[in-house]
């Protein structure tokens, strides 16, 4: 039902049933907010939206409270700046003044609303939130003096991500987020996946930079440092240098990083390729010997990390495949090694992620071979884009270039791996090859490709009829995982992705993204696909090669790759 | 395990609502909230630890480790607030090296704040084993806790 309401001495039209933040919204007037996320239900906690309603004595919070048909409002009047200049105020008064040296420095909605609200003098001061940071994780960092308790990532973590790993602690004054018994993340349910930082406002979560460590190891003579970048992030670091949204930039930033000082630059595809003809070949032996059961995907650090914690029998049910990023590490530190005659100690691989858990998997004890680590140090999209900057480079006029033989093919099997749905259609292909020995008559398989966080496909190998679902987001998982406890034997193959949409929405890549933003970089990897002429994982020339070499070396009775990996139950306070 | 079966066993089919009751019983029973109870009533209730922390931290009546030798009572009551029980706590705190709610890693001392006392004419008012200490100040503070000391050795 529509209905006109007065704001601001004008008439717009209301619906009925939405709250008067998002008439206002949807009418172009902005009010600010904090607490409000979209998608969530409001807690009316911090109270900057409010706005002035004729005949109420209190100024109401717009975000929670619904519009109603006799409401004459005002977004702007004198009464509600101040009270929003207030609230900015005592936020501000025990918050640090460490701004300039600051992670978010420049992206804070804080100091927006300082500037907005024309917050000019320090009328009170306080005492200074004094907390310690909590470095415990080997991904995400939390500074709660730095935390103005809007609650959001506590909302996140619990609706979203499913774990519930942090909450507010004690009241009053001396409220805090943190976790249960106040322990390090590490020692919590967090599986790392970053996205309480990609929703806090302030520099109060950040990840655990490896900038200096990479940094330092670029100017180690000794050290040759190699470098591979996720399909997810030549997609994602447009916006940050002046591109439209989504613009694929894989040979821009293939050239800004050899400017930089890496030595070789890899795509870590070529590894997702191999990722992907593992556990098409995992599968299909298991098809093959009449077994039904359901298999999960692997790539996903943040979901094995859940699995782990809260399905530890579901472990066995999980592909023993490494992930893309710990094959490239692998191939580069062994192959690669072997091939250029150099010591794997004196190589540093640094690997580029859109993801915050991608820095827990890397130091996993399992992620080493004979005493030597896969990766060195793994950095975040955000992390590179700084690193970008802090060397000065011209991202809009350099020259787009090429990766390094001998891993410079892939197919965009590879890269759809940035998506939720993208890792199954690309299992899917080269699993018919296997089962059949022919190609699909059309690879691009639309069910799996929506936004849903839910979608299945059922399909005919052969003689065997098979499904596969994608699961996008972890409370997505806990409800497919009831059912195959419940003893669902439909799938196959199970992909999961712990962030919702996939790594395109990783929690290491830009604050401040708009859905629009996610859907184009979708988008780019899909169109991607669609236009390349090595399409399917096992027709990748390079693949082959490396897997014979593989084969060869077992027969000679010399060190191999191991691409496979185990898992194990964590115990934790769930 | 079966201590807490024994517990739960009186809340069969309690709904969430029921934790505030169960801590409470738990606490009566161990003295404190241990992390394997609030594990147990986590699963047993389908409450995220993590709440189950936020709750209980929210109330003032659960502790989080066992009562040291010494359990140090502070009021934090109006009178004596403004008698000025403030500074007495930081003293404590300073001097033993705890916030109220914690144990020293010895052992030996444990703190607590609480309302009222019911003694107000003699705010601010500490409370040791069971011994009512009136007008504490900083200083007097320090001689009771080293009183305490000196009983241990
Ligand atoms: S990283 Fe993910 S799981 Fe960990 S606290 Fe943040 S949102 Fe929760
Ligand atoms: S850490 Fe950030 S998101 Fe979480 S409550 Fe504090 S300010 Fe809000
Ligand atoms: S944004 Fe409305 S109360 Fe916080
Ligand atoms: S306020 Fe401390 S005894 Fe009453």
């Amino acid at each position: 039902m529509l209905f006109n309401i007065e704001v601001n001495n004008k008439q717009i039209i209301a619906k009925k049933g939405e709250t008067v933040l998002e008439c206002l919204n949807r009418n172009g007037l902005n009010v600010p907010t904090l607490c409000h996320m979209n998608g969530f239900s409001p807690t009316g906690a911090c109270r900057i939206c409010v706005v002035e309603v004729d005949g109420k004595n209190n100024l109401i919070p717009s975000c929670s409270h619904p519009v109603e048909e006799w409401m004459k409002i005002k977004t702007h009047s004198p009464r509600v700046i101040k009270a929003r200049q207030q609230i900015v105020e005592l936020l501000l008064s025990n918050h640090p003044d460490e701004c300039l040296y600051c992670e978010r420095n420049g992206n804070c909605e804080l100091q927006d609303l300082a500037i907005d609200l024309n917050v000019r003098e320090k009328r009170f001061s306080g005492k200074k939130n004094m907390h310690k940071k909590d470095h415990a994780s080997p991904s995400i960092l939390r500074d709660p003096a730095k935390c103005i308790l809007c609650g959001r990532c506590v909302r996140v973590c619990d609706e979203t991500v499913s774990v519930s790993a942090i909450d507010f602690i004690r009241r009053g004054n001396r409220m805090v987020i943190g976790t249960a018994y106040n322990k390090g993340l590490n020692l919590s349910t967090c599986v790392d996946c970053g996205q309480c930082i990609m929703v806090c406002p302030t520099g109060a979560l950040y990840e655990k930079t490896h900038i200096k460590k990479v940094m330092d190891a670029l100017h180690q003579p000794s050290l040759q440092v190699n470098v591979h970048f996720s399909p997810s992030v030549s997609v994602s670091l447009a916006e940050e240098f002046g591109f439209r949204s989504g613009k694929d930039i894989s040979g821009l930033l293939i050239a800004a990083l050899r400017k930089i000082g890496f030595a070789k630059v890899f795509e870590t595809a070529f590894a997702a390729d191999a990722a992907i003809y593992e556990t098409a070949s995992q599968l299909s032996d298991s098809i093959k010997s009449g077994n039904k059961s359901t298999m999960f995907s692997s790539c996903c650090p943040g979901w094995i990390k859940f699995a782990e914690e809260f399905y530890p029998d579901m472990l066995a049910h999980i592909s023993t495949v490494k992930s893309p990023q710990q094959i490239m590490g692998q191939i580069i530190k062994e192959s690669y090694a072997r091939q250029q005659k150099i010591h794997p100690e004196n190589l540093f691989t640094v690997s580029i992620m859109p993801c915050t858990a991608k820095k827990f998997e890397a130091q996993r004890e399992e992620m080493t071979l004979r005493g030597i680590t896969h990766n060195d140090a793994v950095l975040t999209t955000r992390e590179l884009a700084s690193l970008i900057k802090l060397y000065g480079i011209d991202m809009q006029n350099i020259e787009p270039e090429q990766t390094d033989a001998p891993y410079n093919l892939r197919s965009s099997a590879a890269r759809l791996y940035a998506v939720s749905g993208g890792v199954a259609e690309a299992v899917i292909r080269t699993l018919n090859f296997m089962i059949t020995g022919n190609e699909m008559d059309n690879l691009k398989i639309n069910e799996l490709r929506s936004s849903a966080s839910r979608r299945e496909y059922f399909i005919k190998m052969g003689r065997y009829q098979l499904g596969f679902a994608v699961v996008s987001g972890l409370a997505e998982a806990r409800k497919m995982i009831n059912e195959i406890r419940n003893g669902r034997s439909d799938l196959q193959f199970i992909e999961v992705m712990a962030c919702e949409g996939g790594c395109i929405y990783g929690g290491g890549q830009p604050i401040g993204l708009s859905e629009k933003d996610i859907k184009a970089r979708a988008k780019a990897i899909y169109e991607m696909d669609d236009k390349e002429t090595i399409r399917v994982s096992h027709k990748n020339p390079g693949l082959t090669e490396l897997m014979n070499k593989l084969k060869k070396q077992e027969v000679d009775g010399s060190p191999v790759m191991n691409f496979r990996t185990s898992y194990s139950k964590r115990n934790i306070l769930l | 395990m079966d201590k807490f079966s024994r517990i739960f066993e009186r809340f069969l089919n309690a709904g969430k609502d029921a934790l505030i009751s169960i801590l409470q019983e738990i606490q009566r029973e161990q003295g404190y909230l241990t992390q394997e109870a609030v594990n147990e009533v986590a699963v047993y209730l389908q409450i995220p630890t993590s709440r189950i922390y936020s709750i209980a931290t929210f109330y003032d009546q659960f502790r989080f480790s066992p009562q040291g030798k010494n359990h140090v009572r502070v009021c934090n009551g109006t009178a004596c607030h403004v008698m000025g029980s403030g500074k007495v706590l930081s003293e404590i705190v300073k001097e033993l090296k705890i916030s109220a709610g914690e144990t020293s890693r010895d052992g030996s001392f444990s703190l607590e704040t609480v309302q009222c006392m019911g003694a107000c004419s003699l705010s601010p008012v500490v409370e040791t084993g069971g011994d009512y200490h009136g007008n504490v100040n900083p200083e007097k503070m320090r001689t009771i806790i080293d009183q305490l000391r000196n009983q241990e050795d």
